[in-house]
């Protein structure tokens, strides 16, 4: 035909990667949305129970944390062994548990205290006299509302034989 | 001249790429998705005198449920495993002993329970029970109950009760839980096995 097309040279065009940063601004938005910061680090081993009838804990900013646990290998020289409570970042004593939550509580609005959680995360082989002795203090703080954190098994028949 | 003629060159985005990934993968890093998760409870009020009289309860209305020291369970006198509590407790519940309750399927045995309204799970465990143990049982006797509401909800509604949403099907729940209200009461632990 009339029209003659020049060819142009064979090399494939590089490919055009001007839209990558976004793509990866936007997944770094979701993540900084859909995830929180690690809330504390652990002095205590916390290998929590399983549990098949487990409900979600909705909103974060209404859960407070408890946990219960024997102290990390790097805390044992100065903690022993016997499992103890930490709140927050530091060891403590069944007695701080209820400034604990009033502290809590307050920095709280006051429609959100009143559906305040305590989340109770305990080692599965913490003996229930702990347990019981944070429940107590608990009761006496007025915080009613507690979730026995665990972990759903992946299999479930598990739970059954491990006797 | 020849040199202010020249365009101000664009700058170089080719390493924003780069610097984003570093930003995404640090907050993979430090930061955690998990949702928590666990068995919801609420405790009872705290007193300072005991309630001196408390309401009585018929023999047969209450089951108890025992844990020792070495995480074995006692279950109404009978040595019982944990695979063997979820029956048990729901047979117990579902028993329907004075005939009232319509739906109820279960055996009407005489040292049962009369209807669920008035059926109470006591347990009690011991100061030297493991949470782990602790947890189990009460896993076992929520999903007694929740297996209960379930078939109830199969059978009025055809409908599943755990796909239920808390919003759209409020009433509905409402009636699935006045019909097996979940009764569970804690005693005080005991020490012996300390």
């Amino acid at each position: 035909m009339a029209v003659i097309k020049k060819k142009k040279d064979k090399a494939l065009p590089a490919v055009n990667t001007s839209a990558l940063p976004d793509i990866v601004f936007m997944l770094l938005f979701f993540f900084m949305v859909a995830t929180v910061m690690r809330e504390v680090d652990l002095k205590v081993t916390v290998n929590k129970p399983q549990a098949t009838e487990i409900q979600k804990l909705e909103r974060k900013s209404l859960v407070t944390y408890i946990y219960a646990g024997a102290p990390r290998q790097k805390y044992q020289d100065k903690f022993g062994r016997s499992p103890r409570v930490q709140l927050n970042d530091s060891f403590a004593s069944l007695e701080d548990i209820q400034p604990f939550v009033l502290q809590e509580r307050e920095q709280k609005s006051e429609e959100d205290a009143a559906m305040m959680t305590m989340s109770i995360k305990a080692d599965k082989t913490v003996k229930m006299g702990l347990i019981t002795d944070i429940k107590l203090q608990l009761r006496k703080a007025q915080a009613l509302k507690i979730n026995y954190s665990s972990n759903q098994p992946k299999n479930v028949q598990a739970l059954y034989d491990s006797e | 001249m020849a040199r202010n003629k020249r365009a101000i060159p664009e700058i170089n985005a080719g390493s924003m790429a780069d610097i984003a990934f570093l930003l995404l993968i640090f907050y993979l890093v430090t930061t955690t998705m998990d949702t928590d998760k666990g068995i919801n409870r609420k405790l009872p009020p705290y007193d300072e005198e005991l309630v001196e009289d408390p309401p009585p309860i018929k023999e047969r209305n209450i089951f108890t449920v025992l844990v020792n020291s070495n995480d074995q369970l006692l279950v109404e006198d009978e040595y019982l495993t944990i695979a063997e509590l979820r029956t048990k407790a729901m047979e117990f519940i579902d028993n329907n002993g004075d005939g009232s309750c319509e739906y109820c399927q279960g055996f009407k045995v005489g040292t049962s329970s009369d209807n669920p309204d008035k059926a109470v799970v006591s347990l009690q465990n011991d100061r030297g029970t493991s949470y782990g143990m602790y947890v189990k049982v009460q896993n076992e006797l929520v999903a007694a109950y929740e297996d209960l509401r379930e078939r109830y909800a199969q059978e009025k509604f055809g409908r599943s009760y755990r796909s239920m949403n808390e919003d759209e099907d409020k009433e509905i729940l409402k009636e699935i839980k006045l019909a097996y209200p979940q009764k569970i009461s804690e005693a005080e632990p005991l020490n012996i096995g300390g």
